[in-house]
């Protein structure tokens, strides 16, 4: 397992929100551990009876020794809450917020420069280990299985469809990460990549990616030279017209560098096992798996 | 989002940057009364949002005046086809026409976020004139680059770093730094996603020109910049992709027959994929997002049947926050209001997929439920085919 655990205590920003409350009570139900909510000017209630709320991340950092934060709250503010919760001390913070402004991102992206909290997202489904019945995000928990096979995307539906293949596979998952559809994520694939290749819980990674930015290529320098867990990979939108943002605000092809076949060889050349057809990742999943091989450094 | 060139123009030069003389007509004879004000030779520019227009007919020189209405009307209310735009081209409503210039040097300066340092960067090159990419290949060595703190914003010393990599004469030095400030600036102040002028030009009587720029906005800056919203010119969007944008879902046409409705940017675009794969033509990218209402849904299959190309319906969902009964609802609802005149396949999963699924069979309307990814998109290509469908629920 990675970034989130059975010590994760969760601080929920912007939990008296609609969404928040209803995305809160499904985290809390998979077995979350939930222990504050934060809304400025609803400090000192109890969000559903049961889950204190102060007006500041800080506050709820002392007073409930938060160590995640999972952010609701709408675009214009969410760059501010991403800030707080770093400076108010929280290791693991995920953003769900969708349509920040990409000069907002480079704001708090410089802020934490140096800073040792992690970020998730922004616009992503967020972070789940089944295994520790701890989930951090929007995702539908019941897909999920305990396991050993991480999985790092930068989709949501597109995860859940390929955590459900895993599954029915009888693959159970160690973490699944989404990183977030916007240019600029708080984290990268060879962030994830690091996590997962240290944690002793994880015995293959699938990486789903998609065109645009040069991300994949990144992680595929990482696979080529550090990694020994066997890698799954698929790229989303080898169809994809070039100048054509679709629907992230990162999956547009604005160079060579960003289609899906550059993607594909990066990945492959560097050893990660490339799934062409989507239906069938949780297959070649499995395969590797069984082959049990592990990788040689090239 | 995307907007004229000579839009591009007028902010750059709100900002300071210099920019040939000229103005913008939508009729020859509006066209001819600009070249008369300039005097002596024009340039007529088509204005569409899409590159290559010079290759393609839309860039032309006028000697006298009346060519310039011969020119003008040539282009004016003709859709101009260049390698950017797709064989159905793009309506020209709009040209500009500027003093023609005599070029020296063609230089190229833009700036954008850089995805890897989570920066501004800008970035020059003495080359200018081509598509940077290709000098990017050619020869890298003539691109300079220069991140930028966003604290402190692009320094002078780091302009001057710039413009003296570019081998310019030395009259030059502080006018092409000044552009570089002037275009920063811009691009931190509107939400901009890419500020490009290119080619920057040196003229043979020593000026300094943007003769033609880029200015394209972060689509997710735009609701604090309503004067930005402002500059969009629908006319050069399909207009099945504006009352997408209207009704808040994602939606790009493009050439094939199978429409498909999805949620989700990356389960979409790998809908399009597993169509393309098997042999099969996506007719759009259409993502309804993770958390669409009835209405959205409903909506966005309305516009999905209205395109006259698709001759096979896929809607594929998984269900997260979305569930499968409201997409089932949704789809009875556009089915009942629109007709149903193509073969209609839902493939769905996850949340309350049951409940989904008992709603289409209780509709008794003609659709096929397949649940297996593979099969699902089989039935739809062999549907598109035979323009009937295999099975239904």
């Amino acid at each position: 397992m990675i970034l989130v655990n059975g010590n994760t205590r969760l601080v929920v920003q912007g939990i008296t929100g609609r969404e928040a409350t209803f995305h809160s009570k499904r985290c809390i139900e998979y077995g979350t551990n939930v222990v504050a909510g934060v809304t400025p000017g609803k400090g000192g209630i109890r969000w559903e009876e049961k889950v204190p709320v102060f007006n500041t991340v800080e506050q709820a950092v002392k007073e409930t020794a938060a160590n995640a934060s999972v952010i609701f709250v709408p675009a214009a503010f969410a760059s501010d809450a991403i800030m707080e919760a770093a400076d108010a001390g929280i290791e693991v913070v995920v953003c769900i917020t969708e349509f920040i402004p990409a000069l907002e991102e480079v704001k708090w992206h410089y802020h934490l420069r140096g800073k040792k909290t992690t970020v998730i997202g922004p616009n992503c489904p967020g972070i789940i280990s089944p295994p520790a019945k701890c989930k951090v995000g929007i995702m539908p928990g019941y897909i999920h299985k305990p396991g050993n096979v991480g999985v790092i995307s930068r989709s949501g539906t597109l995860t859940y469809e390929v955590v459900t293949q895993l599954t029915e596979q009888d693959l159970g998952q160690s973490t699944c990460v989404g990183l977030g559809g916007d240019p600029l994520p708080g984290s990268s694939f060879v962030d994830l990549l690091k996590l997962f290749q240290a944690d002793p819980n994880t015995k293959a990674v699938v990486l789903i990616g998609e065109i645009g930015g040069t991300h994949e290529q990144e992680a595929a320098d990482f696979i080529k030279s550090k990694m020994t867990k066997p890698v799954i990979a698929f790229i989303a939108g080898s169809t994809a017209p070039p100048g054509r943002r679709m629907g992230h605000a990162g999956a547009i092809i604005t160079g060579t560098a960003g289609t899906a076949s550059e993607k594909v060889k990066a990945l492959s050349e560097a050893g990660a096992t490339i799934v062409l057809n989507p239906a069938e990742v949780g297959l070649t999943t499995k395969r590797v798996i069984q082959g049990e091989q592990k990788r040689q450094l090239i | 989002m995307k907007i004229h060139e000579y839009q591009a123009k007028q902010l750059l030069a709100q900002y300071g940057v210099p920019i040939p003389k000229g103005g913008v007509a939508r009729t020859p004879k509006e066209a001819r009364k600009i070249a008369e004000q300039i005097g002596g030779r024009v340039v007529i520019k088509a204005q569409i949002h899409g590159g290559g227009r010079g290759k393609a007919g839309g860039v032309k020189t006028a000697e006298i005046l009346r060519e310039v209405e011969e020119i003008a009307g040539s282009l004016l209310g003709t859709r101009l086809v260049t390698h950017q735009t797709g064989p159905e081209g793009l309506p020209v409503n709009v040209v500009l026409v500027e003093e023609a210039v005599e070029v020296e040097r063609e230089l190229y300066l833009s700036v954008l976020i850089d995805t890897s340092e989570n920066v501004p960067l800008v970035i020059a090159s003495e080359a200018g004139g081509m598509e940077i990419e290709e000098v990017a290949a050619k020869s890298p060595e003539r691109i300079l680059k220069q991140y930028v703190d966003p604290a402190t914003g692009l320094l002078p010393y780091q302009s001057r770093n710039l413009a003296y990599g570019m081998n310019l004469a030395p009259e030059y030095i502080r006018p092409v730094t000044q552009t570089m400030a002037s275009m920063y600036e811009l691009f931190m102040e509107k939400d901009c996603s890419l500020v490009e002028i290119n080619p920057l030009v040196a003229t043979t009587n020593g000026r300094l020109l943007g003769l033609d720029a880029k200015v394209n906005f972060d689509d997710n800056g735009i609701p604090r910049h309503p004067e930005v919203a402002q500059l969009r010119d629908t006319s050069q969007e399909h207009p099945l992709e504006v009352e997408a944008a209207n009704l808040g879902v994602n939606y790009v046409k493009l050439d094939g027959n199978i429409g498909c409705m999805v949620n989700g940017a990356g389960l979409a675009m790998t809908t399009m994929d597993i169509v393309k794969q098997m042999g099969g033509e996506p007719a759009n990218f259409l993502d309804v997002g993770g958390g669409a209402s009835e209405d959205q849904a409903t909506g966005a299959l309305k516009i999905l049947l209205s395109d006259p190309k698709v001759k096979a319906a896929w809607v594929n969902i998984f269900g997260g926050i979305l569930r499968c009964d409201l997409v089932a609802r949704a789809i009875i609802r556009a089915v009942k209001e629109k007709g149903l005149e193509v073969p209609f396949i839902v493939r769905m999963n996850g949340t309350n997929l049951e409940e989904g699924v008992q709603l289409l069979k209780e509709s008794g309307l003609d659709i096929v439920f397949e649940p297996n990814l593979t099969e699902a998109a089989n039935k739809a290509i062999a549907a598109a085919r035979t323009r009937r469908n295999l099975d239904t629920c």
